[in-house]
């Protein structure tokens, strides 16, 4: 006898349901089908007037080179952002897991970075990396680098990519601390006895029992170098120099906000929709087929 | 093969918790040891001490001819089957055995031979190609044994490896390991809470308490002639009955409300005076007619019968005996009665030191 409350109400599920509709509705919905009817139009500079032109922003976006070249950046950016804050993490977690004295201390402030802001993160970084002022670029001119981000493309990309994998490390050290937790003792003292020396260990054991934690932080970082690096891009470099830092997002700020291309603006939102859409769905495909052993 | 010698082995942990406290043991090349003791009693430490897993804080450990104190667990030539298995979940059972072996530099050819030879004598061929998951408990146990013969190692050692299994097949994997030993003849120790167990599998029991060793024997031994009250009242079930009592003539010890106990006085050394606790297992109660109906030719006693507990093959009978609870184990006799009456056989009673609880009986 299946024990489970049953409410004669046919309205009430809908009523339980509803704030979280209305809420999906309002900010997602509406937003994304806005940009979707926007990218078929064009728009006049003043906003006066429009005109629906089909698939025409798109074909004009996909014959500039510096979208593609905009794309390469993005593609770059967060292949390195991705590898590097989820690399140390890993090497962090790692240490974290073992047991050391102090590790509570060390992992409460492993942490904090996740609460700073990523226009905060961006200006705190830009501070110390700043040309005449910064901490850093005074150690780097004593060492014979002739660091200036503002106009070296690498440096600004450097700079950038630094900011960024700072900010996102707390959060992957958490998973993997917690995917570590979830290791059983046993498992690793029996590779131990096993004679498998703690580098073998990591690869043969440690490593393949994360890849469920380690793929599911692969789809969570490259959604946030493509959205949410947005506020460290801004504050540090606005895309530049010469275009160098601007990413995707970044990119549809600067055309659809400051260049006033409204149309061809939201047909790159709606290509970055479908990007996130794809890798979401690629997540919860292998989620679902590899999380349980 | 190798004996494993442990000469004043002592674990502290920061903190100040002694869980071993002195332990010295020699499990004899060839032989299975068995470590018994309550849950917290330091068993378990000192076998991850003689695996590697624990640090030793003094004494030493040795395997062989080797002090392992210092020496990796890969290193010390040992194979551990722990109690929830412990196996490779991303591996195959072919992988999981055959991984100690990769590890180890041994060539491909060999690896197969060898994880088919384990997988032959185990009965786990079918499934060499499925995961740990797709298999069931006693399934998993198997291939963790497996993955430990694989290795033919000097030493194997068992965390408590079958109380994660249901009553029936604990019965048979205890077979199946005793017939495994049998064959191997591979020095082992088995860390079991589970005194069955212990007596069924071990050539050498090591009670354990507190993290100390309460007597070193053979599991009759143990049984027969407990080096004290903590033995004598962990081995056998229903436990053996303990009276505190005081000697008060050779051979007699009396308890309170005018009970007197026989015991062989010549097996023991104590004197008129001392105050003792006097045991007797259940099994070595011998139940009789009540005086009334057999005219009172035999000192017999009796007492008010409070449970009778039905096993089938025999019964339990509890009562309470000058205040204290005492039980009896008979196989025929009453299926309920109000009183029963039974004769103490002098030679089956045990005295243990009323202070330290240590066996009074004459060293053989």
């Amino acid at each position: 006898m299946e024990k489970r409350a049953i409410f004669d109400n046919k309205l009430l599920p809908y009523a339980l349901l509803l704030p979280q509709i209305l809420i999906t509705l309002v900010f997602f919905y509406w937003p994304a089908s806005q940009a979707v009817w926007q990218s078929f139009l064009i728009e006049d500079a003043f906003g006066t007037s429009s005109e629906f032109v089909w698939l025409d922003n798109y074909r004009d976006l996909l014959s500039k080179p510096d979208y593609y070249a905009s794309m390469l950046t993005t593609a770059w950016f967060s292949a390195v952002v991705t590898f590097l804050a989820m690399a140390i993490a890993l090497l962090l977690a790692s240490m974290a897991n073992k047991q050391i004295s102090g590790r509570n201390a060390y992992r409460t402030l492993l942490v904090w970075p996740y609460a700073v802001a990523p226009a905060l993160a961006g200006v705190l970084w830009l501070f110390m990396l700043q040309p005449s002022l910064g901490v850093l670029s005074k150690l780097l001119r004593a060492n014979g680098v002739d660091w200036n981000p503002l106009l070296n493309s690498n440096h600004a990309l450097i700079m950038v990519v630094l900011a960024a994998t700072w900010k996102q490390i707390s959060y992957n050290f958490l998973f993997f601390l917690a995917g570590l937790q979830a290791i059983p003792r046993s498992v690793i003292e029996a590779a131990a006895i096993d004679g498998a020396r703690p580098m073998r260990r990591f690869w043969t054991i440690i490593f393949p029992l994360l890849s469920p934690t380690t793929f599911y932080l692969l789809v969570v970082n490259i959604v946030y170098v493509f959205f949410e690096t947005f506020g460290i891009i801004d504050a540090m470099t606005s895309g530049g120099p010469a275009r160098t830092t601007t990413t995707l997002v970044y990119k549809v700020y600067q055309d659809g906000k400051l260049g006033g291309d409204l149309g061809g603006s939201a047909a790159q939102s709606v290509i970055l929709m479908a990007i996130v859409i794809g890798l979401t769905a690629i997540q919860f495909r292998f989620v679902e087929r590899r999380v349980n052993y | 093969m190798a004996s494993v010698t442990l000469d004043h082995l002592k674990k502290i942990y920061p903190g100040g918790v002694e869980a071993v406290k002195d332990v010295s043991l020699t499990v004899p090349d060839g032989s299975f040891t068995v470590l018994l003791g309550p849950s917290g009693c330091g068993k378990s430490t000192l076998l991850r001490m003689i695996a590697g897993l624990e640090g030793i804080s003094s004494g030493t450990a040795t395997i062989g001819e080797r002090i392992v104190n210092e020496i990796e667990p890969a290193e010390r030539d040992i194979a551990m089957v722990f109690q929830n298995y412990a196996l490779y979940p991303h591996m195959s059972v072919y992988d999981n055995m055959a991984y100690g072996l990769r590890n180890r530099k041994v060539p491909e050819a060999d690896i197969a031979a060898r994880v088919n030879e384990a997988a032959k004598i185990l009965s786990i061929e079918s499934f060499l190609k499925r995961k740990p998951r797709e298999l069931s408990g006693g399934q998993r146990q198997r291939v963790a044994m497996g993955r430990a013969i694989v290795r033919d190692p000097q030493v194997f050692l068992f965390d408590e490896p079958l109380s994660n299994l249901d009553a029936k097949l604990r019965v048979q994997m205890r077979l199946e390991i005793r017939r495994l030993h049998n064959r191997l003849k591979a020095t082992s120790i088995f860390v079991t809470h589970d005194q069955v167990e212990a007596m069924t599998l071990a050539d050498q029991v090591v009670v354990m308490n507190a993290g100390r060793v309460e007597q070193v024997g053979a599991p009759l031994a143990i049984y027969s002639r407990p080096a004290s009250r903590f033995v004598a009242e962990f081995i056998g079930a229903p436990p053996m009955n303990l009276l505190r009592g005081t000697i008060t003539a050779p051979g007699v010890v009396s308890i309170k409300d005018g009970l007197r106990l026989p015991f062989d006085q010549s097996a023991f050394d104590a004197g008129i005076g001392q105050t003792v606790d006097y045991g007797v297992r259940p099994e070595d109660v011998a139940i009789t007619d009540m005086p009334a109906a057999n005219g009172a030719t035999e000192p017999s006693h009796s007492m008010t019968v409070d449970l009778i507990e039905e096993l089938g093959s025999n019964r339990v009978i509890y009562g309470l005996l000058a205040g204290s609870g005492f039980a009896l184990v008979t196989r025929t006799g009453i299926a309920s009665a109000d009183r029963v009456a039974f004769v103490l056989d002098p030679s089956s009673a045990h005295l243990f030191d009323g202070e330290s609880g240590m066996s009074l009986r004459h060293a053989v």
